[in-house]
């Protein structure tokens, strides 16, 4: 169970926190198909640091950026997005 | 009336496979049990080999019994673990007919047939062939009986947080707690047993002058008094990620009937952690070394200076070190006859040794080889000291082949393992997290080393630190165990190597080693050090199997907690649950809600209320309770960026005032949700959605605003909670309507403000049915009065209530879609026919995933279409689409649905190029079903096509 | 190469002799390039990969790389389920495919995987639920395949532990079962194979990771491993879990996320549940092992992670859930649990085919249902590395599929992992 610093909130259970997707994976509205579709589509899902999104859902609902690695489950960094 | 530091003069009673006897109060089973001497206690796994009590804590691999009756019982108790309670009933498991006379002790005799994995070569042929053995082998398998009832015991969650956890109420640990809480830290110190002391339960120590475990008591006081926090009876079962624990406390014993909570599951999240976990003595390989009155040596000295109880007359003494000397004097202590010390050592030299060799026979380079047993339990031994063989006429070996450090909760939060070949153990690393391990669980055995600041007395003094003694070689022929439960030999670690199981994962789960419900506590460090011998390599290169959560086994309902029945899951109730129910609703579940589904009038069914509703509607008016669906307030100078993003439909051109049918995208460009989009003000929206998809489409518009927008000047306010949802519909409604808000209607498609029954609304006139419809949007506690005065109102214009089947069928009939239906999640707008709807310039999101090629090709593509059956039979929903019996499906029946403007049965349908195939006659097969309806396949729309009903 | 068979009588002469006379199940095979196939990971996919391309396609050198021990991934983590009663005619075709296989693989492989049709059996909880099951049904039949929509006595009289109280949280009203689907033991499904392909002369090679891909252009001819360069013709990538990772070596980004899925498992009791019981409305399935454990699981932990390590986030909730449904299940205890690495692909649906590099292929994707394909998957993928074709069976699974529109998606859950 992972202690997510939320800058909102302050430190709290991953519980309240629901995982989104990868930074990389977003599909911005201007994106010309392609571009979009491997942003959707493909992943680099790393075996180590990844740059990630995530909300507090039940918490203060605000969207964050975690750098987490995907081994030793160790964030680095969250912030406000 | 025995005597002991854990136990009281109180006698208890309590009975085993039906007989009745006594022990005192404080009293495990085990030790009550083997006050009463009884030896004999269960079963093994495999081979229902007799099992008496081999420890005396959360080790115990083999005497495992049901405890407690009816709904209370509870199987595979450790006898080791559970503390006597007046009118404890214990019965043994596994055997048939009796624990003595046990049929199943054949597989004993057999037992060279059925080597580990013996399963694997045999049983060939069909599946049902192997069914038939497996039937068989299932019944053998097993311990205890199952539970049968509902479990009456109640769980509770908790969840606390502190600066230090101290995991273990041994002398470390009580000073490691004392010192936490005095320093002014918030401390938790949790102790699995009943009292706290650990090893002080179990040796002849004074500390600070006073009897160990009094000590003991007195710095639980003083944690106490200091505002310190300790729970006795409860395990750390598991470690998590960021220094997250779980635990349970046991409130009642296994069986024990109660009241409150039987047992707590804790949730803490800890500053740091102390790991005060001791360490599990392991027991020493020979032949026949699972007898009952084969003991581990701490175990018998626990017995002896906690319980007062000794299991047996004449003892031998067998270790690899100094410290299961101790067990000599403990019991010596009690009268018994201790036959003699076997020590493995050649030369052993100390303080412990020279007092034992003045009192004792004391055998160097001695060990035991084979036990034998009179009746059920053990009354010999044969052993080899030095170049000869000797043999004990003893109806107790205390035994102790070194001790191995509870590592487990130090693993589990990713910390690093060092052998120590000296005591060919493996002590605590670097750990991962922030925790520390102290004590026995560190390899340090030493009181006085743990406790520098007390004085510490003991008579034996330290001796060395437990270590192992020779790698049993097979020296005798028989039996030799290292897995007591699973009855896993040398024999089979053996047969595992030979076949190339050798990495000790696949030894693991070939043999079945460490797979009981002790997980090899006792065993795996026995086991891997006779692998090791067998492959010649040090004993760390043979790698170690993972220590999975939780430490000890937890009841299930335990991680339930107060999740159960009515809890298990929360179940949305509707404002208006009370006025529906007093109206006579047949509820349905919608997703978490439960919705009113008909009105049946007394003895009408449910097809023939829903049928009857919706006519009533066609005909006259309706009132129905759209509450549950999703609503959303837009609001800001941005509220239009967000609104086009969100929605693939044109939503710039909407004047204050109106509404429009929308559909929302995911960015494959599938129909994620649908519904109404109403221009409040000039940056002021309403969006309507589905009921099962309000919690994706809260999250979705907070997302496209907050990450693909970068938080434009727009508010959303999810208006689902607090708003209730009345829809009026029929041709009648507007009349109905107008008159109770005195005011004239909107326009369709339009909104307004208005009271009715004194209470200010929002009038949105949408329609779902194909009738002249309004949504009357109403605060959730003002909803009553409104609905009581809809109701009436329809009834009085010879109308009444609607449930969701009628709104169903009324919907079907026009052709609009349902979330999850129609709209599956497969489906793009193309496929239900709203291409045309669609923005032609983008910029909402999926309008990338609509331009991939596949999506275009409506040969492959299902696309909605109307069904009409073609004789009288009802069509079955879900059924496939087919041009016969048996034919590969083209689509299937999304929705079905009798006519209500009319007779016979219409659905809708996804058919695979659909659009083209107006006019095709199809089956709706139901194979489930033995249903096969014929159908034409048509438009999805069978009533009034040019929408005159609806517009005003 | 020719192993003793496994019998009923080797086993009674083992019995006089001490059972020193079997062999090793497989070779400790030493990497000896170049090979014709070369299949990275010794999983069941991988293992009966190797198997079938020896056994069915002629192709004798054929090297299987572990980074462990075989097994010892999801093979050796999942809760044994095997069934075939998809929605998805795509998925049905697949894993039907190997459902067949299944009825007939001890005796294939002269190793009992203890394959038990005991029945998997969704359950219903509304008049919806049936009206979805019944579709399920319907399409699966439409197959060939076997499906029988059962009332709620039927349920009652099949797992007469559940609660079939009215008022019961999650009421139920019925089910679907599949009579043929039922329960394996999962190792023996990596060592039966490891053992039939290992006779066939497939090098089964341990503690040997991959670390990168030999290349010549665009054209992998082998791959780096910590025990050396091993060189081969066609290379499988078949780690599914690691999927990623190992794709991320040759410079792929496949459509896949790496997951924890968690199970856990009671201690031992006399026999309770026979048949595989699950609920799709819920989020929780749990069968009896022969060992008499309940073996349970529910939800991934939904978010991304290769550390085999699970939160206690979902256990809570599929245990209630499973308590919910069977209320004596309560007082069992749980004596482990633990967490595979799933590759959660973007449709839910799993991904063979070629990649955009020659001679690499992929055979992954397999969210939380790999191990019921393994004999299917392994034979199909067997087709791919020795044809270079896809077999028509797989051939929709294809990585284009995701750009094309082609998605195969049974839930109907778009790509979002963690929203399936």
């Amino acid at each position: 169970m992972l202690l997510i610093p939320c800058p909102h909130c302050g430190p709290r259970n991953q519980e309240e926190f629901a995982y989104e997707r990868t930074l990389d994976s977003v599909v911005r509205l201007d994106d010309a198909p392609d571009v979009a579709l491997s942003a959707l589509y493909t992943r680099a899902n790393l075996r180590g640091d990844d740059h990630e999104i995530w909300t507090h859902a039940q918490g203060c609902g605000q969207w964050l950026r975690l750098t987490r690695h995907r081994m030793t489950h160790a964030i680095h960094s969250v912030e406000p997005l | 009336m025995r005597s002991g530091s854990g136990i009281t003069a109180e006698s208890v009673a309590f009975s085993f496979d039906g007989t009745t006897y006594h022990g005192q109060r404080g009293d495990t089973l085990a030790a009550a049990l083997i006050a009463n001497g009884v030896q004999l206690v269960a079963r093994s796994f495999k081979l229902h080999r007799p099992r008496g009590i081999m420890a005396a804590g959360v080790e115990e691999a083999s005497a495992l019994v049901t405890v407690g009756s009816g709904a209370h019982g509870e199987p595979n108790v450790r006898a080791s673990d559970v503390y006597l309670y007046p009118g404890l009933v214990a019965r043994s498991q596994n055997a048939w007919p009796s624990l003595r006379r046990d049929i199943g002790a054949v597989n004993s005799l057999a037992a060279a047939l059925i080597p580990a994995g013996f399963y694997y070569k045999t049983f060939f042929g069909p599946p049902s062939r192997w069914m038939l053995y497996e039937r068989f082998i299932r019944r053998a398998a097993g311990l205890g009986q199952p539970p049968r009832l509902p479990d009456p015991d109640h769980y509770g969650h908790r969840s606390a947080f502190c600066d230090v956890l101290v995991v273990g109420a041994g002398p470390a640990g009580l000073n490691a707690a004392l010192a936490a809480t005095l320093a002014g830290k918030r401390v938790i110190l949790i102790e699995q047993d009943v009292l706290p002391g650990g090893t002080l339960l179990r040796e002849d120590v004074t500390i600070n002058g006073a009897p160990g475990a009094h000590w003991a008591q007195y710095v639980v006081a003083r944690i106490l008094e200091a505002g310190g926090r300790v729970l006795t009876r409860t395990t750390a079962t598991g470690y998590w990620d960021d220094n997250f624990v779980t635990a349970v406390e046991r409130r009642v014993e296994p069986g024990q009937p109660g009241t409150g909570e039987a047992q707590v599951s804790w949730r803490l999240r800890c500053g740091e952690v102390v790991l005060a976990t001791g360490a599990i003595e392991r027991p020493l390989v020979f032949v026949n070394n699972d007898l009952p009155g084969v003991m581990l040596a701490g175990a018998v000295r626990e017995l002896a200076l906690r319980h007062g109880v000794v299991p047996g007359r004449r003892a031998v003494i067998a270790t690899s070190h100094d410290e299961a000397y101790r067990t000599a004097f403990a019991l010596a202590a009690l009268g018994v006859d201790i036959v003699a010390i076997l020590d493995s050592r050649a030369d052993p030299a100390g303080p412990v040794i020279a007092v034992a060799r003045a009192r004792f026979t004391v055998l160097t380079d001695a060990r035991p080889l084979r036990a034998w047993r009179r009746g059920m339990a053990m009354a010999g031994l044969e052993a080899q000291v030095g170049g000869t063989r000797q043999s004990f006429a003893i109806d107790c070996l205390a035994m102790s082949g070194g001790s191995s450090p509870v590592l487990h909760l130090h693993r589990q939060a990713g910390g690093a393992l060092e052998f120590d070949a000296a005591r060919g153990a493996f002590l605590p690393g670097a750990g991962r997290q922030r925790h520390s391990t102290l004590g026995a669980a560190a390899g340090v055995h030493d009181l006085a080393a743990l406790l520098p600041d007390a004085t510490v007395v003991d008579p034996l003094g330290a001796g060395t630190p437990p270590a192992p003694g020779p790698v049993w070689r097979d020296e005798a022929p028989g039996k030799a165990f290292v897995d007591f439960q699973n009855d896993v030999t040398t024999a089979d670690l053996a047969l595992a190597q030979r076949e190339g199981y050798v990495s000790v994962e696949h030894t693991k789960r070939y043999t079945t080693l460490g797979m009981g419900t002790d997980q090899g506590k006792t065993g795996a460090m026995v086991a891997l050090a006779q692998i090791a011998d067998l492959r010649a390599l040090p004993l760390p290169d043979t790698g170690l199997t993972t220590f999975r959560a939780p430490y000890t086994p937890v009841t299930l309902g335990a991680f339930a907690g107060p999740m159960r029945g009515d809890h298990a899951a929360p179940l949305r109730r509707l404002a208006l649950a009370n006025a529906h129910d007093a109206l006579g609703a047949l509820w349905v579940p919608a997703g978490a809600w439960m919705r009113p589904r008909a009105y049946p009038h007394q003895g009408e069914s449910l097809g023939v209320a829903s049928l009857r509703e919706a006519r009533m509607v066609r005909a006259n008016v309706g009132v129905v309770d759209v509450s549950s669906l999703a609503k959303f307030e837009i609001a800001g100078p941005d509220a239009l960026t967000l609104v086009a993003a969100v929605c693939a439909t044109p939503v710039a051109k909407l004047a204050v005032g109106r509404g429009r049918y929308t559909v929302m995208l995911r960015e494959d460009g599938m129909v994620m949700d649908d519904g109404t989009l109403w221009r409040l003000e000039e940056t002021r929206w309403l969006l309507t959605s589905s009921t099962g998809g309000a919690a994706r489409m809260a999250r979705h518009l907070t997302y496209v605003a907050d990450v693909l927008l970068g938080h434009p000047r727009a508010a959303v306010v999810d208006l689902g909670e607090h708003w209730a949802g009345l829809a009026l519909a029929g041709p009648a409604a507007a009349h109905v309507l107008a008159g109770l808000t005195g005011a004239p209607v909107p326009a369709h498609m339009g909104l307004d403000a208005a009271h009715l029954a004194g209470v200010p609304v929002r009038i949105l006139a949408a329609s779902y049915s194909g009738e002249r419809a309004f949504e009357v949007h109403v605060r959730r506690d003002q909803a009553a009065p409104v609905f009581a005065a809809l109701v009436e109102a329809a009834r009085a214009a010879g109308g009444g209530v609607y449930g969701l089947d009628a709104m169903d069928h009324l919907r079907v009939e026009k052709g609009h879609v349902v979330i999850g239906a129609e709209a599956d999640g497969r489906t793009t707008p193309a496929d239900l026919g709203m291409a045309g709807m669609l923005r032609k310039t983008g910029g909402y999101v999926g309008w990338q995933g609509l331009t991939r090629p596949a999506l275009a090709d409506a040969a492959t593509r299902r696309q909605l279409v109307g069904l009409t059956a073609l004789d009288a039979g009802a069509i079955a929903e879900g059924a496939m689409l087919v041009a016969r019996e048996g034919a590969e499906p083209v689509g299937h029946v999304t929705t079905a649905a009798p006519r209500v403007a009319g007779e016979g049965a219409i659905a809708l349908g996804l058919l695979l190029n659909g659009a083209a195939r107006h006019g095709d006659r199809l089956l709706a097969w139901s194979p489930t079903r033995h249903s096969t309806v014929p159908v034409e396949v048509g438009p999805p729309l069978f009533f009034d096509p040019e929408g005159a009903r609806y517009r005003d | 190469m020719g192993a003793e068979r496994y019998s009923a009588l080797a086993l009674l002469r083992g019995a006089m002799t001490g059972h020193r006379h079997w062999g090793r199940a497989w070779r400790a095979a030493e990497p000896r390039g170049p090979y014709d196939v070369i299949i990275i990971g010794g999983g069941g996919h991988g293992l009966a990969t190797a198997y079938y391309l020896a056994r069915d396609h002629g192709v004798r050198r054929v090297a299987v790389v572990e980074k462990g021990y075989i097994g010892g991934g999801n093979t050796g983590r999942n809760t044994t389920i095997v069934r075939s009663n998809y929605r998805q005619p795509a998925l049905q075709r697949l894993f039907e495919y190997s459902l067949k296989l299944w009825h007939g693989l001890s005796d294939d492989l002269n190793y009992n995987v203890m394959f038990s049709p005991r029945g998997a059996l969704f359950l219903g909880h509304s008049d919806a639920d049936m009206v979805r099951l019944a579709e399920r049904g319907d399409a699966m039949i439409a197959q060939g395949l076997d499906a029988d929509l059962i009332d709620r006595d039927a349920v009652a009289r099949l797992v007469p532990l559940l609660d079939m109280g009215r008022d019961a949280r999650w009421p139920i009203e019925g089910g679907l079962i599949q009579r043929r689907g039922g329960t394996a033991r999962h190792d023996a499904v990596a060592w039966g194979y490891a053992r039939a392909a290992d006779d066939l002369g497939v090098d089964i090679i341990e503690n040997c990771e991959v670390t990168g891909f030999l290349r010549d252009g665009n054209r992998v001819t082998g791959v780096s491993t910590t025990r050396g360069d091993i060189s081969g013709g066609r290379t499988g990538i078949c780690v599914a879990g690691n999927s990623g990772h190992v794709a991320g070596l040759a410079g792929l980004r496949l459509p896949l996320e790496s997951h924890t899925l968690q199970a856990w498992v009671t201690e031992p009791v006399k026999p309770m549940i026979d048949t595989v019981v699950m609920s799709q409305t819920l989020h929780c399935y749990f069968s009896q092992s022969d060992k008499g454990g309940i073996v349970g699981g529910g939800d991934p932990d939904f978010f991304p992670s290769y550390a085999q390590r699970g939160a206690p986030l979902r256990l809570d909730d599929s245990i209630s859930q499973a308590i919910a449904l069977a209320p004596a299940l309560s007082r069992l205890r749980m004596v482990r649990t633990w967490a595979g690495v799933t590759d959660m692909s973007f449709d839910g649906s799993p991904v063979i085919g070629e990649t955009p590099l020659d001679g690499l292929y992929v055979n992954g994707g397999w969210c939380y249902g790999g191990f019921k394909a393994t004999p299917g998957s392994g034979k199909l993928y067997a087709h791919l590395l020795a044809t270079g074709t896809s077999h028509a069976i797989t051939a929709p699974f294809d990585l284009a599929r995701f750009a094309q529109g082609r998605t195969i998606d049974e839930v109907g859950a778009g790509p979002m992992p963690q929203h399936r």
